[in-house]
C-alpha cells in the first residue's frame, strides 16, 4: 500500500520547517537509513532517513520549501509494483505518523540533538499563553467554570490534548504549568506569538535542580512580563556630573547632629538626593508624572516615587508618597526603613502599590550603566549607574570629575521623546546643581 | 527457523482480527491463529447469526400484523430449516469476509490452536502436527464459552447452550431458557414470536438485570403481554431428562418448588472466559474467575504477552473487544495519546421485541454515586415516526448529573433502538452535557427525536408530552 510520508518533528518545539534539499528524486528506490532529505529549523539542518523500504513515488514539496508544517505529506512511498497513481490522498494517516515518529535523525549542526523522550511529549504541552483556541470538552469547561479553574493552565490528556472530565477534574484552582505561570496571563498572551517551549524538555533530567515558584516569582515573571510585552519602551541616557552633589552631600552628612551613642541622625545617600531630584522634576513635568489607561491618561498631582529594593529572594519598589513635599532627611530615613519592611517581607500593598516613578539604582555593584523595566501603573523609571571618576572634557581641557550614567525607560504611549528629553534635562539641572531644586 | 512476526493475535474473533487488522495499518507484520472459523462466535454463533433469526421472527411478527398496515393474508407457514440455513450463509459471508480483509491486509492466518512456549513464541497444534512461531508481540483473544453449572449440563440435544440454538433441526413447540441476560431473552424472544410456548427463569430479581430496573420492569411487563412466562427469583435445582422432554424443577426464593416440562431448554448463564490450554499458568499469567487479569492497556504482567476481549473482562460484548483491540494494537506501536476503554462509555444492546439499548449508569446506580442527579424520559406515544411505525409502546430516558450536566447514563426499550443509542454514546465519549445535547437539532420525523425530548425532559422542558 502505498504511504505519504510526512515532515517529521526532529525536536520537541519544531512546529513547521524548511525542506532544504531532497537527496533522493522520483522513481528512486529507497530502504530503511536511506537519507530521503535535509530538513532545516530554526535551530539546525538534519538528514531525515527513510524507515521503510520502497520507491519514491512522488516529491509532493519541492525543495526549498519553507514553512512545511509538521506530519504534512512531503512525499508518496511505494511499494513494489506500485504505480505513482496509488498514491493515497494528500492527508497524514497515522500509520504514516508513526513510522516519522520512529524516523532516525541525525544532527548536522552544532545544536545537540533534543533528547529523544521529549518528542513523545504531547503536543498539547504547549501554553495557550497565545491566545491560540482552546480545546476543551463541554463537560470540563463546565466543571472547571464551576471550580473556577483557567482552562490555560490545564493539559489535556483528551483527543489531540483536548481537555477533558478527568483533567479538570485532578486540577486544583491556581495549578498551572510552569510556562502558563511566566506568560502575560492577565494580557490573554500576544495573538501570532509562538510561546515558549517548557525548558524542562531542553535538558536531560537530573541535570538541574528545580526551584517551585513562590508567589513573588510568580508576581515578577508575570508583571514584567505584561510591562516588557505590552508598554512600547523607549530609552534615554544622559551624563550627570556628581561633583557638586557629592560636595553636598558630604557637608549635610558632616553636619549632621549625633544622639549620645555618637550615631548620627541620619546619613544622606547619592540616592536620597536622585530621589528628591527626580520628585523636584516630576513636579515641573507632570506630563512624565502620569499613568496610561485605555481611554485616558492620569496625570498626577503628586510626585509618589518608587525606589526599587533588591531583596534575596526577588526584588520590590516601596514608594515615597508625596516626595515633593519631603526633606532629604525625611526620604533617606523613609527609604531606609521601607527597605527594611521589605527585606522582612513586611512591606503592605498601600506601600508599593500605585507611585507615578521609579528609581533602580545598581551603583553600588559598579555597574555603569543599564536599563530597567517600566514598572506600571507608572509611565518612567530611572535606571542609576555608579558615580565614577571619568577623564571630562570641558572648556577644550581635560579634567576628572565624578560622573553617573542615568538611564530613562518612558513609555511612548504616555511620554513622548521630547517631553522626556525635557524632563531628563531638568533631573540632570536637579543633581549637578542640587541647589537649584531650592528655586 | 520458525515463522517470525512482530505481532500474532491469538483468535480471530471480533477482538483479534479487528486488532490484527489495526496492527497490520499501523506496518506491523502480523498473523493471526485461529482454531475454527474466522470471525470467533459472534460472526459464527454470536452476534451476527441471532441477528438474522430474528430479522426472521420479525417478519413473522409482522406478517400477522398485516391488516393494521392495509393488507390482507392468510395460512402463513414458516420453515425452520431454511430460516437456518439464511442464518447459517449470512454468518458464512461474513466469515469469508473476515478471511478477505486478512488478505487484504497481508496478515497470515494461521489455521490451529497456539499456546504460549516462553517467550515471544507461540505452538501451534493443527491435526496433531505442531509448529512454532515466534512474535515480538503476542495478543491472546481466545473468548469465551457459555457456562455450565453442575446439574445444568448441556447435552446438545435436548439441553442446550447458544450453539445448538442456532441450529435446531426444527423448532421446539415448549422451551425453558435459564437466564435472561441478552442472549437468554433474545432466543426467548426469536422462539416465542415463532409460536413456543416459552418459560424463562431468572435467578435475580428482574429480567435483563444489568439495564435500567425500569427498562426491566417495561421488558417484563411486554414479555408477559407476548404469552411468556417469566419467573425471576428462581433457580432450577433439577433437570430430568425424558425421550423428547426435560423435565425441570424451579424452585423460588420462599423454597417453594414446581416442575415444568419442556421440549428444550436453552443454557444462557453466563459465560467462561477460554483460559484453558493457552499456556496461562506456565507464562506466569494470572487468571482469576477463568478471565485473565489485565491491565489497563490489556497488559498481562508478562512482557510481550497481551489480552483483550472476552478472555478479560467484562463487559463481554464483541464492540468492547474490538475497541481493547485497537488500544493494545496502537500501544504496541507506540503511538502517542492512546487512552484506556471506558466502560461507562460501552452500550448495550439486546436485540429482543421490543429492543433494549443502553450506556453508562442506571438511575439507581448513579444515585448511589451521592451526585444529585436529574432524569428525562420520553415514551414512544409522543413521537410521530413511532405511531406511524405502528411501534408506539417504548420508553427513552436520560439520567444525568444535575449539577455539571453531565449524561451519566441513557437507557432505551423500543423498536430500533439498538440503532439509536450510539448518539448519546456520541454524547459521552465527547463529554457532551444536557445543554449541548439540548441545542442539537434533531431531524423531523424520525424515533431519534424522542432522544432529544428525554433529555429536554430532564429539566422539564420536553415539548410533545
Amino acid at each position: 500500500m502505498a504511504t505519504n510520508i510526512l515532515m517529521p518533528a526532529l525536536s520537541p518545539t519544531m512546529e513547521e520547517g524548511k525542506l532544504a534539499k531532497w537527496l533522493v528524486k522520483e522513481g528512486d528506490t529507497v530502504k530503511s537509513g536511506t537519507v530521503l532529505a535535509e530538513i532545516e529549523t530554526d535551530k539546525a539542518t538534519m538528514e531525515f532517513e527513510a524507515v521503510d523500504e520502497g520507491k519514491i513515488g512522488k516529491i509532493l514539496v519541492a525543495e526549498g520549501s519553507e514553512g512545511v508544517k509538521v506530519n504534512a505529506p512531503i512525499a508518496v512511498l511505494l511499494e513494489e509494483g506500485e504505480s505513482a497513481d496509488a498514491a493515497p490522498a494528500a492527508t497524514p494517516d497515522i500509520a504514516g505518523a508513526m513510522k516519522d515518529i520512529k524516523a532516525a535523525v541525525k544532527a548536522e549542526a552544532a545544536a545537540p540533538a533534543p533528547a529523544p523522550k521529549a518528542a513523545a511529549a504531547p503536543a498539547a504541552a504547549a501554553p495557550k499563553a497565545d491566545g491560540a483556541r482552546i480545546f476543551a470538552s463541554p463537560l470540563a469547561r463546565r466543571i472547571a467554570e464551576q471550580k473556577g479553574l483557567d482552562l490555560s493552565g490545564i493539559n489535556g490528556s483528551g483527543p489531540r490534548g483536548r481537555i477533558v472530565k478527568s483533567d479538570v477534574e485532578n486540577a486544583k484552582p491556581g495549578a498551572a504549568r510552569p510556562a502558563a505561570a511566566a506568560a502575560p496571563a492577565a494580557a490573554g498572551g500576544i495573538p501570532g506569538v509562538a510561546p515558549l517551549p517548557d525548558a524542562r524538555l531542553l535538558y536531560p533530567a537530573g541535570s538541574y535542580e528545580e526551584t517551585p515558584h513562590d508567589s513573588m516569582r510568580k508576581a515578577i515573571a508575570k508583571r514584567l512580563t505584561s510591562a516588557k510585552t505590552l508598554i512600547p519602551h523607549y530609552y534615554l541616557t544622559v551624563d550627570c556630573n556628581l561633583d557638586a552633589l557629592m560636595a553636598v552631600r558630604e557637608k549635610m552628612n558632616a553636619a549632621a547632629p549625633k544622639g549620645k551613642d555618637k550615631v548620627p541622625a541620619y546619613k544622606l545617600s547619592v540616592n536620597d538626593f536622585i530621589m528628591k531630584a527626580s520628585a523636584m522634576a516630576l513636579m515641573k513635568h507632570p506630563d512624565v508624572n502620569a499613568s496610561w489607561t485605555d481611554t485616558a491618561i492620569l496625570r498626577h498631582k503628586d510626585a509618589d516615587v518608587g525606589v526599587a529594593v533588591a531583596l534575596d529572594f526577588g526584588l520590590i519598589t516601596p514608594i515615597i508618597f508625596k516626595a515633593q513635599t519631603k526633606g532629604l532627611v525625611e526620604i533617606s530615613n523613609e527609604v531606609k526603613t521601607l527597605a527594611a519592611l521589605a527585606k522582612e517581607k513586611k512591606l503592605k500593598p498601600n506601600q508599593y502599590e500605585g507611585g507615578g516613578f521609579s528609581v533602580s539604582n545598581l551603583g553600588m555593584y559598579g555597574i555603569k550603566s543599564f536599563t530597567s523595566i517600566i514598572n506600571p501603573p507608572q509611565s518612567c523609571i530611572i535606571a542609576v549607574g555608579a558615580g565614577e571618576e571619568r577623564a571630562v572634557v570641558r572648556n577644550g581641557k581635560v579634567e576628572i570629575s565624578t560622573v553617573m550614567t542615568v538611564t530613562m525607560s518612558a513609555d511612548h504611549r504616555v511620554v513622548d521623546g521630547g517631553t522626556g528629553a525635557k524632563f531628563l534635562a531638568t533631573l540632570k539641572q536637579f543633581i549637578e546643581e542640587p541647589a537649584s531644586m531650592l528655586l | 527457523m520458525a515463522d517470525s512476526y512482530d505481532v500474532i493475535v491469538v483468535g480471530g474473533g471480533p477482538g483479534g482480527y479487528v486488532c490484527a487488522i489495526r496492527c497490520a495499518q499501523l506496518g506491523m507484520k502480523t498473523a493471526v491463529v485461529e482454531r475454527d472459523r474466522m470471525g470467533g462466535i459472534c460472526l459464527n454463533w454470536g452476534c451476527i447469526p441471532t441477528k438474522a433469526l430474528l430479522r426472521s421472527s420479525e417478519i413473522w411478527h409482522l406478517l400477522h400484523r398485516l391488516g393494521e398496515y392495509g393488507f390482507s393474508g392468510e395460512n402463513f407457514k414458516f420453515d425452520a430449516a431454511k430460516i437456518v440455513a439464511r442464518s447459517r450463509a449470512v454468518s458464512k459471508q461474513l466469515s469469508d469476509g473476515v478471511s478477505f480483509l486478512m488478505k487484504k491486509h497481508k496478515i497470515t492466518v494461521i489455521p490451529g490452536e497456539a499456546k504460549l512456549a516462553g517467550r515471544g513464541k507461540l505452538t501451534v497444534t493443527k491435526d496433531g502436527k505442531t509448529s512454532d512461531v515466534t512474535a515480538k508481540n503476542i495478543v491472546l483473544a481466545t473468548g469465551a464459552r457459555a457456562r455450565t453449572l453442575p446439574g445444568l449440563e448441556p447435552d446438545g440435544k435436548l439441553i442446550w447452550t447458544y450453539r445448538e440454538a442456532m441450529v435446531p433441526d426444527s423448532f421446539p413447540k415448549s422451551l425453558l431458557v435459564v437466564g435472561s441476560g441478552a442472549i437468554g431473552i433474545e432466543f426467548a424472544s426469536f422462539y416465542r414470536t415463532l409460536g413456543a410456548e416459552v418459560t424463562v427463569v431468572e435467578v435475580l430479581d428482574r429480567v435483563l438485570p444489568v439495564e435500567d430496573e425500569e427498562i426491566s420492569a417495561f421488558a417484563a411487563k411486554a414479555f408477559t403481554k407476548q404469552g411468556m412466562k417469566l419467573k425471576t427469583g428462581t433457580t432450577v435445582t433439577k433437570l430430568d431428562k425424558g425421550a423428547n422432554s426435560v423435565t425441570c424443577t424451579l424452585q423460588d426464593k420462599a423454597g417453594k418448588t414446581e416442575q415444568v416440562t419442556v421440549e428444550r431448554v436453552i443454557l444462557a448463564m453466563g459465560i467462561v472466559g477460554n483460559v484453558e490450554n493457552i499456556g496461562l499458568e506456565a507464562a506466569g499469567i494470572k487468571v482469576e474467575k477463568t478471565h485473565v487479569v489485565a491491565g489497563k492497556y490489556g497488559e498481562t504482567g508478562v512482557e510481550g504477552v497481551w489480552a483483550i476481549g472476552d478472555l478479560v473482562g467484562a463487559p463481554w460484548l464483541a464492540h468492547k473487544a474490538m475497541h481493547e483491540g485497537v488500544i493494545v494494537a496502537e500501544k504496541i506501536a507506540g503511538v502517542k495519546g492512546v487512552h484506556p476503554l471506558n466502560t461507562s462509555n460501552v452500550p448495550g444492546c439486546t436485540y429482543c421485541w421490543p429492543q433494549v439499548a443502553s450506556v453508562g449508569l442506571t438511575e439507581a446506580a448513579a444515585k448511589a454515586t451521592g451526585k444529585k442527579i436529574k432524569v428525562g424520559k420520553f415514551p414512544f406515544i409522543g413521537n410521530g415516526k413511532a405511531i406511524a411505525l405502528g411501534e408506539p409502546e417504548g420508553l427513552i430516558k436520560t439520567v444525568f448529573d444535575a449539577a455539571t450536566g453531565e449524561l451519566l447514563g441513557a437507557h432505551m426499550i423500543g423498536a430500533e433502538v439498538t440503532e439509536l443509542i450510539q448518539g448519546y454514546v456520541i454524547a459521552k465519549s465527547g463529554e457532551l452535557t444536557d445543554q449541548e445535547l439540548g441545542h442539537t437539532i434533531f431531524p423531523h420525523p424520525t424515533l431519534s427525536e424522542m432522544m432529544h425530548e428525554a433529555v429536554l425532559a430532564a429539566d422539564g422542558g420536553a415539548m410533545h408530552i
